[in-house]
């Protein structure tokens, strides 16, 4: 392995066969509800597959900037919080699949046996962290803003708090076990994070004004809750 | 404050929290967290070994960072395309209600 390699998904090779085989069969059903949520959003409402485009894009440039962040590491924005609140968590799965794939592939980051761990912490439980966030400050009257920066952190931090237990269930530690490799890989990959998703948060709620204000009829046309 | 004012303010403050890592931690090498990651899995199971190795790998750090940037350059490229697109369509909604 290069020692140029940046960024922050799970290593190609890094999860012992069992649970990169784990992660994979965890990561099916939300795959398939994905391709189906996905096929459903274009086939009721065609106008939108140009905002889908435009999810994807977002996703694109967010998870090729890798920020520096005060622990001194890098790491990148996962870019899911957009479209986690734009379409529902589960359209996520799919574009998320798609950027992990092409960086697996081309820029040998992450990697394709660990696909399967990084697609379920990036695409899947981050999103339906966003999305719950999202959703519960609504309801609790917050302004919708103070509802995408929030809900867009937590999902971003979810998501390094997710990889850290991936990769801590493979390697326990032999003293202290599960919880003292949590806390040593929480603190590689959480901790750098906090910065990195406070911007992402402020990215999304800028991009979200921008469609606001330029794509009004899509975003009425999608009924955001 | 108007959309434009205040997506300028949100920039500057994203552009001060990037560069605040510089300032709390200059003498840090700033490597990726995967890289970390690696040591820390080292450090934690010693006998483990990958046993899969990327298909291909970037040769150098330049083609790698060719890469990211094309993957960069796809995206905003998109994003601007996007946007220039529902402003032209709005500025020709605007004009042709006026010519009416």
């Amino acid at each position: 392995m290069g020692i140029y390699i940046f960024g922050m998904h799970i290593m190609e090779g890094f999860l012992p066969i069992k649970w990169a085989g784990f992660w994979y069969i965890a990561m099916l059903p939300f795959l398939y509800m994905g391709v189906r949520g996905l096929a459903g959003s274009v086939k009721n409402n065609p106008r939108t597959i140009l905002l889908i485009a435009f999810v994807g894009a977002f996703t694109f440039v967010l998870s090729a900037l890798k920020l520096p962040s005060v622990t001194g590491s890098s790491s990148h924005a996962t870019g899911m919080g957009l479209g986690a609140i734009l379409f529902g968590p589960s359209v996520m799965i799919v574009i998320g699949l798609i950027v992990l794939l092409f960086q697996a592939v081309l820029l040998a980051h992450g990697g394709i046996t660990t696909l399967g761990a990084n697609v379920m912490s990036m695409a899947v439980i981050g999103p339906f962290v966003t999305y719950g966030v999202y959703l519960l400050l609504k309801k609790m009257g917050a302004p919708r803003w103070a509802g995408i920066f929030m809900g867009t952190a937590l999902g971003g931090l979810a998501t390094y708090l997710v990889t850290a237990i991936q990769l801590a269930l493979a390697h326990p530690s032999d003293i202290g076990g599960f919880y003292a490799s949590w806390v040593k890989f929480t603190g590689i990959f959480a901790i750098t994070q906090v910065p990195i998703a406070v911007v992402e948060g402020i990215l999304t709620v800028m991009v979200f004004n921008l469609l606001m204000s330029y794509s009004k009829q899509e975003m009425e046309s999608l009924n955001l809750s | 404050m108007s959309n434009f004012k205040l997506n300028l303010v949100l920039t500057l403050l994203v552009i001060l929290i990037v560069a605040l890592a510089f300032v709390i931690n200059s003498e840090a090498e700033f490597l990726g967290a995967d890289s970390q990651a690696e040591e820390a899995v080292s450090e934690v199971n010693p006998n483990y070994e990958p046993w899969f190795e990327p298909l291909w790998e970037p040769p150098s750090p330049e083609v790698e960072s060719l890469l990211f940037a094309l993957q960069a350059a796809i995206g905003a490229g998109f994003i601007c395309f996007y946007i220039g697109y529902k402003m032209g369509i709005k500025k020709g909604d605007i004009s042709a209600k006026l010519q009416v």
